[in-house]
């Protein structure tokens, strides 16, 4: 089961995936993101998403600003004022 | 009787008249499906913020530490009525509407005797509402600048409202637009930006297992802001689709009119040369008769 991530900007919903991973820039640290995850919500400093398409494969970096990102049963979502 | 020559002039002035509708129409059209998609784009987040905050809102609230912007001044005397209009006319009763609804807000509020400020976003509602209420409009945005509205002009907005807010300026802040239901139907719409209202159907913390990083309290201080944000961002693009849609009735209504003022003008011209005709004749023939 891969992980379901959405990245939503004010303008646009940029991305709706399913992916292996990715590695959020969480205020208090980075935090990966698998298929699974407990339920959970932080603030995201400025910074990139690395998101993972396959395991092992090699990341793709989307930058963020002003983001906030949410982990439910349904996947993760990122809400971001700017991105990429 | 106009003269022909008269007539020909008043023809061919309602035909340019109706050639520059009839242009306004089309580009209103063009604009509309643009700014619907712009109004359509903005959903997904504007959706997931709102749920996000309603749920950190019911943990909240109940807590002393609630946010300014959630919990309010805790007093209710100094009214703000945020207007958004836009800055081109030829759009119907679009700006009307919506400075009518501020109008009558600001009226009730009045009669209830409390202090009534504006905010205008744009330039078309502040003559109505200079003239109803002198002296009263506290602060403006100028959005002639930008062709479409942009998250940007929404933030520059947020934050002057909430610099305001902060100052102690108003203690309640209400944002009045016009919601985009068809392009032959817009809704003038208020809504209470400051406190935020949250919804009664607000889904109740059912995942008590969320881990916060930082806490509640924090995230909601860091979003709440941006959520006022995005309020006024979907007031702008629900607004754009309005004005387009309103403008494109419109136009197309003055189109119509225009058309019909010249088949009956078209009528009178040949009337009137037939009658001159038809008297030429008469006198040319009486002429001849009389020999």
């Amino acid at each position: 089961m891969p992980l379901h991530f959405e990245l939503v900007t004010p303008e646009k919903l940029v991305r709706s995936e399913d992916v292996y991973m990715v590695v959020v820039p969480g205020s208090e640290g980075d935090f990966g993101v698998l298929e699974g995850h407990a339920p959970f919500m932080s603030t995201v400093r400025d910074g990139a998403l690395q998101v993972f398409a396959s395991a092992g494969a090699a990341p793709e970096t989307i930058d963020v600003v002003g983001g906030f990102a949410e982990v439910t049963e349904q996947g993760l979502t990122v809400l971001a004022e700017r991105a990429g | 009787m106009a003269s022909l020559k008269e007539l020909k002039g008043r023809i061919a002035s309602v035909k340019s008249t109706q050639k520059i509708t009839k242009a306004k129409q089309m580009v209103a059209a063009a604009k509309l499906r643009k700014a619907q998609a712009a109004a359509e784009a903005a959903r997904p987040y504007n959706v997931r913020l709102e749920r996000i905050v309603a749920t950190l809102a019911s943990k909240v609230s109940a807590s002393e530490s609630a946010p300014k912007l959630l919990a309010g001044t805790g007093k209710d005397d100094v009214h703000l009525l945020v207007v958004a209009n836009s800055d081109r006319g030829l759009a119907g009763a679009f700006n009307a509407n919506i400075v009518k609804a501020a109008v009558l807000k600001a009226r009730f509020l009045i009669a209830e005797g409390k202090t009534v400020q504006f905010y205008l976003i744009g330039r078309k509602g502040r003559p109505v509402i200079n003239r109803t209420f002198p002296g009263m409009i506290v602060g403006q945005y100028d959005t002639t600048g930008a062709k479409a509205p942009g998250y940007e002009q929404a933030q520059a907005i947020a934050q002057d409202i909430s610099a305001m807010f902060f100052a102690g300026k108003f203690d309640v802040a209400h944002l009045f637009y016009s919601t985009f239901k068809s392009a032959l139907a817009q809704i003038p719409t208020e809504q209470q930006l400051i406190p935020v209202a949250i919804p009664a159907d607000a889904p109740a913390a059912s995942n008590a297992a969320v881990e916060y990083e930082p806490d509640e309290a924090t995230i909601l201080e860091d979003l709440l802001p941006r959520n006022m944000t995005i309020q006024l961002f979907k007031a702008l693009l629900e607004n754009m689709a309005s004005e387009q849609g309103a403008s494109m009735t419109a136009m197309d209504n003055a189109t119509r009119n225009a058309g019909d003022l010249i088949n009956n003008l078209t009528i009178q011209y040949n009337r009137s040369r037939q009658a001159a005709i038809t008297t030429e004749l008469i006198e040319i023939i009486a002429g001849a008769e009389a020999l």
